[in-house]
């Protein structure tokens, strides 16, 4: 099939691609702009360390069409930090050992980072219902949560 | 996944005109179809993306009803004060269902066309036998590993559950599919498989779901959805009850019951029987009890599944119950 | 000079600084929370093609046709890798000269022996045509029935188990044990097919220079893929380099070399270009191995006290038709509890599957479900409290061996454990408990342990002229904390802050560091790094102590201690100079001295070395639904010395969460008439979700092993598994009276 252009604002950069409609938002991070630290899984939607941000929400970048992200913002983990300060996310994941390979840990910290901007990290209860779409086989759960509940704090206070 | 092309529509009208095209589909959130083209289930020609429209995401609560644009998000849906206070069964299955990350990206009207999880079904390239996407092919479940499949609204062509979450709620309290100009009650919209399990929703090439009305009551505004699953969450339902009461002016008697089921049949399942045998009796527990085991009159299993016939029932009682506790 | 210091001749820390037992934050945690962190599939060398399997659909035959043409002719597909222009092996993938050198489909014939065998290879310009390009390989099979189930073929009893361990082993007359047995239960538990499923799909970037090979992969074992690469290429192991400083989880799917991994090398080879292979999900179902299902039975028998007379642990299991993995699970009955009489045995099956492997605790946690169980059920039979029974039964030397262990904090595993979860106020009837919502509520416990497992690791080491020090050593980090452990050790190893120190890893080029597996990694490649430490400490020392113009001179080598890049004396620590004024008095820019790490024999014949630990568990379980909640775990380990607790921690918790996992979640399901595996996906081969861990304690119990090693480490990256599972599986039959006897326990076991 041919290739169409596919204008994508990313991490606050603007990029042009020409590619397969059929190309998705998480192949064309990984594979045509350099962007790997967005994981893939699963690549159907049953895992979570894909996750990025599409105009400010968590969403799955392996079900995402990169053409249907034109015209929208697209957040990555690569676009969190600012200027070399780690998000407050990215601190407490840290500080908390909230991650073990760290394989699943960039789509961990894009899902909390929405977690707690959506109002859904008001206890720890659910913050485990609210973070539950992001697998982690080395079981960092309980770390994960105590991250997020201090990333909230301190993003509250 | 083949290669397709991808057009994205200007209106609702170019949308339909270009989904009646052949090979043409429309695409919203896309976390059944993308993920069933990987599969190899659905293999599109062109994508008609209409996630850019305009307007269709609206959610607007009164007193008579909810008219949920086809656009919006199951997050949003369920997340919205109005839709949690007047139809909590409907944010409940919304917040219930799949994860966060899925639920921003999947939309009302997308979420009535959600495929079943049949693993025959999605499997084509390994099992080349389903009735659903080849007619008159066969079906490779029957026989086979059956622990997720329906037990109710089967038929010996198709045994697939349906495995979503809102339509159970949606179906329990009469709501209406708009398809632009024209109406489909939820529960006519989806069908059973008879001999056409390729058939799943009423709805033709060239029409496209616009909105979801669902009518405002008192059942509603009392009603709950009880999930049960394995895992704690982003599971699929083992069963699902969506149940709405409401009472007469003793706080007693039932005057009104909707009972919809999940997780358990080849669609979402209203359980009429159950309503009937309540209706206009005093709650008390074991006549709900005794009532719910109507909800799986006629059930057949597959062996594996079984537990599902012993399982539902149990599933609405507590609904019942609960819905009737906060009196 | 350099002194070659023979193993364990140091005792720990004799010069040592301060870095092993810090909390310290994982050195490579800023790489990995801001997406910096580069995994296999990360890397995309110039020139790069995309490779994706086509694999097989049917359990066992052959691929009658394949239409590589239609392949072909997908825009952007290079080429198809089929049996037929496959580029030359130097050995056949079917040799097999030792239980480690596993059998690999190699795409050497048309014959198809499991499903989701690799049956060609597409190469392609982008990801997506190499995709499409498989899918349109269209095979046809002639196909033959498959074979699945514990029943599924005629059993025999396996020339090894495990590692190679006897299939049969006893100790005294079982049966004679149970005749005068007071009480006796015998009951049969089913564990099913698991698989590892890593979050970081197996993956290869590959390139060729002539013939070197320059790969980037997963793998917890460096120097045996290497090996394993060699041989099959026909290559000098040095021309082969393989980086892998980050693994997305392991748990023994990437410790060998797997074929789909070779298959992406004899891609490139093939197309004379780099390649990137990488697994789909569905595709890690089949040739990256999994955990074999098991059928136990135990039979026990106790005496008036409570006292076990026999333990009597069979164990069913299945490896492939073609080759050798044999999950020991009986053998777990060894190590745990006192009993004049202990058989253990196994037989298999072989069956139309991929080959079975190592999956975290092999045989440990398969065996300790079991046992765990076996025991709360003779522990009720007795009228007795679980843990008393336990009490009863503590084996003060090792049951099968009598050897004395070298150490072995159980009871105080078993009383700190037991005393944060409340396990005093336990009744001993089930189903006697319901908490204020009705949920049934139920308590259980069960034992864990590992052994305490050391290999073969080497490690070098440098002190520079500017005070700073390196330490190399090919250590895989596969979420353990590799980076950060073995930097603290090599800190207190070379006397320096760790800031001071560059650690290098997770590169073939470097000493051979052993495999990251049998949680031996940590013991063996820390000694390694601890033993170089010395040796180039031991260099140092003697040239500041023969040296007259050093505050040192005369102290002797022994005299001397190390720390925070100052040689001190011994008697006077007023008395001291820097590494740096050292190393630039004698005109030297650097110094260097490697080390080894290895298990000693004598206390290895002297001793019984094992990790220990106690797991209690809280579940609810609905009573109408079945529906099972671990509402609490907590878990008390002794594993010797702790190198960073923050890290153990989390390896306690992942552990025990595979233990929650394995006790209600993980199941492979097996359409029997194709023999495929029917959830091979995440949405339906169940892991645990955030959701389902609601409360996990563990606690770091304080022991001293003076003979595991001089470090006196044990491991702790599978213990967590043990004890766990079983206790779920009790304390479920706590709340609701029914046994379970068939695993993961599933809402309908529980519905009644």
């Amino acid at each position: 099939m041919t290739k169409i252009p596919v204008y994508l604002d990313i991490n606050g950069h603007h990029h042009e691609l020409q590619l397969e409609p059929r190309v998705t938002l998480l192949d064309a991070l990984r594979d045509r702009l350099g962007l790997t630290g967005t994981k893939k899984g699963c690549d159907h939607g049953q895992c979570g360390a894909c996750t990025v941000h599409v105009d400010g929400e968590r969403v799955l970048a392996c079900l995402t069409l990169a053409a249907q992200a034109q015209g929208r913002t697209v957040t990555t983990i690569e676009g969190l930090a600012r200027e070399g300060e780690m998000h407050p996310v990215q601190a407490a994941f840290l500080e908390q050992d909230a991650f073990q390979c760290g394989y699943c840990t960039p789509g961990q910290i894009m899902s909390a980072v929405a977690c707690i901007r959506e109002g859904h990290a008001g206890s720890d209860e659910e913050i485990r219902e609210y973070m539950a779409g992001n697998l982690c086989r080395c079981g960092a759960y309980p770390h994960i949560v105590a991250a997020v509940r201090q990333a909230a704090q301190e993003v509250a206070s | 996944m083949r290669d397709f092309s991808y057009l994205r529509a200007a209106s609702v009208d170019a949308a339909r005109q270009a989904a009646a095209l052949p090979g043409a589909m429309l695409l919203a959130g896309g976390t059944t179809l993308i993920d069933l083209a990987k599969c190899g289930v659905a293999e599109p020609e062109t994508l008609v993306d209409i996630t850019h429209l305009k307007g269709l995401n609206g959610i607007e609560v009164s007193e008579r009803s909810a008219i949920i644009g086809a656009l919006a998000k199951m997050g949003h849906v369920a997340d919205h004060a109005d839709i949690k206070s007047r139809f909590p069964a409907v944010s409940e299955a919304l917040w219930q269902a799949a994860s966060a990350q899925i639920r921003n990206m999947a939309t009302i009207g997308g979420n009535l066309m959600q495929r079943t999880r049949c693993p025959y079904f999605r499997d084509p390239a390994n099992f080349p036998a389903c009735n659903k996407r080849e007619p008159g092919s066969g079906c490779s479940a029957i026989g086979g590993v059956t622990k997720g499949h329906a037990v109710l609204g089967t038929s010996d062509a198709c045994i697939a559950m349906y495995p979503g979450d809102l339509a159970v709620a949606l179906v329990a309290f009469d709501a209406v599919v708009h398809l632009g100009q024209s109406q489909v009650p939820v529960d006519d919209f989806f069908l059973l498989p008879g001999t056409t399990p390729d058939r799943e929703h009423a709805i033709e090439p060239g029409e496209m779901i616009t909105a979801i009305e669902i009518p405002g009551s008192a059942s509603a505004r009392r009603s709950t959805y009880l999930k049960i699953r394995d895992r704690q969450s982003y599971e699929f339902a083992a069963a699902s009850a969506a149940v709405g009461i409401e009472f007469e002016a003793d706080g007693r008697t039932i005057r009104d019951l909707r009972v919809a089921l999940g997780g358990v049949a080849t669609k979402p399942w209203r359980a009429r029987a159950v309503e009937d045998a309540l209706k206009g009796k005093v709650l008390e527990p074991d006549a709900v009890r005794a009532a719910s085991l109507l909800a799986v009159e006629g059930a057949t299993d597959h062996g594996a599944n079984h537990y599902k016939i012993e399982l539902a029932p149990r599933v609405v009682a507590r609904a019942i119950l609960k819905m009737g506790e906060t009196a | 000079m350099t002194l070659e210091l023979s193993l364990n001749q140091q005792p720990a820390h004799a010069r040592q600084g301060s870095s092993i037992g810090q909390p310290l934050t994982r050195r490579d945690g800023f790489l990995k929370v801001t997406g910096g962190a580069r995994y296999a599939a990360d890397n995309h060398p110039p020139g790069m093609l995309y490779a994706v399997l086509a694999v097989s659909s049917i359990a066992r035959g052959r691929v009658a046709a394949l239409d590589t043409e239609a392949a072909k002719a997908h825009k952007g597909v290079v080429e198809v890798m089929t049996p037929k222009n496959r580029p030359a092996l130097a050995i056949d993938p079917d040799a097999k000269d030792n239980p480690f050198m596993f059998r690999l489909d190699l795409l050497q014939n048309d014959q198809v022996r499991y499903p989701n065998q690799s049956i060609a290879v597409v190469i392609a310009e982008t990801l997506e045509a190499a995709t499409e390009g498989a899918a349109l390989l269209s095979p046809r099979y002639e196909a033959l029935p498959a074979r699945v189930g514990l029943d599924g073929a005629k059993s025999f009893v396996p020339r090894g188990v495990g590692i190679g361990g006897p299939a049969v082993q006893h100790k005294g007359d079982v049966e004679t044990g149970l005749r005068s047995a007071k009480t006796r239960i015998e009951a049969t538990y089913e564990t099913p097919a698991q698989y590892h499923n890593a979050m970081e799909p197996h993956a290869i970037v590959v390139a060729w220079d002539g013939d070197r090979l320059s790969i980037d992969t997963p793998s917890q074992g460096l120097a045996m893929a290497q090996g394993r690469i060699a041989g099959l290429f026909g290559i000098a192991p040095e021309n082969i380099h393989i980086r892998s400083p980050f693994l997305g989880g392991g748990f023994g799917s990437k410790g060998m070399i797997s074929g789909p991994q070779v298959l992406g090398i004899l891609a490139a080879r093939l197309v004379g270009r780099p390649v990137k292979l990488v697994l789909r999900r569905e595709q890690m179902y089949g040739p990256v191995g999994h955990r074999a299902p098991t059928r136990q039975t135990l039979r026990m028998g106790m005496d008036g006290e409570g006292r076990l007379t026999a333990i009597d642990h069979h164990a069913r299991t299945a490896s492939s038709t073609f080759d050798d993995f044999f999950e020991p699970a009986a053998d777990a009955s060894h190590t745990l509890y006192a009993s004049p009489a202990i058989a253990t045995s196994h037989d298999a099956v072989r069956l139309d599957t991929g080959t079975p492997l190592f999956m975290r605790a092999p045989g440990e946690a398969t065996g300790s479900i079991a046992l765990e169980s076996a025991i709360d059920e003779a522990a009720h039979a007795c009228g007795m409290d679980p843990l008393e029974f336990r009490l009863r039964n503590y084996a003060e030397v090792e049951p099968m061996t009598g050897k004395p262990f070298s150490s072995k904090a159980l009871r105080e595993c078993y009383r700190q454990a037991a005393e944060t979860f409340g396990w005093a106020s336990r009744p001993l009837q089930p189903r006697l408990m319901r908490d204020a919502d009705g949920f049934l509520t139920g308590w259980g416990m069960g034992t864990a342990t590992f052994p305490a497992l050391m290999f073969q690791a080497e490690a070098r080491a440098v002190l520079r002229s500017d005070g700073s020090g390196l330490m190399e050593t090919g250590a895989q980090d596969m979420g353990q904390g590799a980076w950060t452990a073995f930097a603290q050790i090599a800190a207190d190893g070379l006397g320096l802050d760790i800031d001071r120190v560059e650690f290098r890893a997770g590169s073939s080029d470097l000493p051979n560091a052993g495999i990251a597996g049998g949680s031996g990694h940590t013991a063996t490649a820390g000694m390694a790094i601890h033993n170089a430490g010395a040796a180039v400490i031991a260099r140092l020392a003697d040239l500041a102590t023969g040296n007259e113009a050093s505050p040192l001179f005369g102290a002797g080598n022994e005299g001397v201690l190390a720390r925070g890049g100052r040689l001190y004396r011994r008697d006077d620590e007023s008395r001291g100079e820097s590494y740096a004024e050292i190393l630039m008095r004698a005109g030297l820019t650097e110094i260097e001295a490697h080390g080894k790490g290895a298990p000693d024999p004598a206390s290895q014949e002297t001793y019984a070395k094992h990790a220990h630990g106690a797991v209690f568990a809280e579940v609810k379980v609905d009573p109408d639904f079945g529906q099972i909640r671990v509402t609490r775990l907590v878990g008390a380990f002794a594993a010797g010395r702790v190198i960073n607790p923050r890290l153990v921690r989390s390896q306690y918790y992942g552990g025990m969460i595979w233990g929650i996992s394995f006790a209600l979640h993980e199941e492979a399901i097996t359409d029997r008439r194709s023999g495929r595996i029917q959830n091979a996906n995440l949405a339906e081969y169940h892991v645990p979700v955030n959701a389902d861990v609601p409360s996990v304690e563990a606690l770091l119990v304080h022991e001293d092993d003076p003979y595991v090693n001089a470090l006196g480490i044990k491991g702790v990256g599978e213990i967590g598994i043990t004890g766990t599972a079983g206790a779920i599986a009790n304390a479920v039959w706590h709340a609701t009276g029914v046994r379970p006897r068939r695993f993961p326990i599933r809402i309908e076991d529980l519905l009644g």
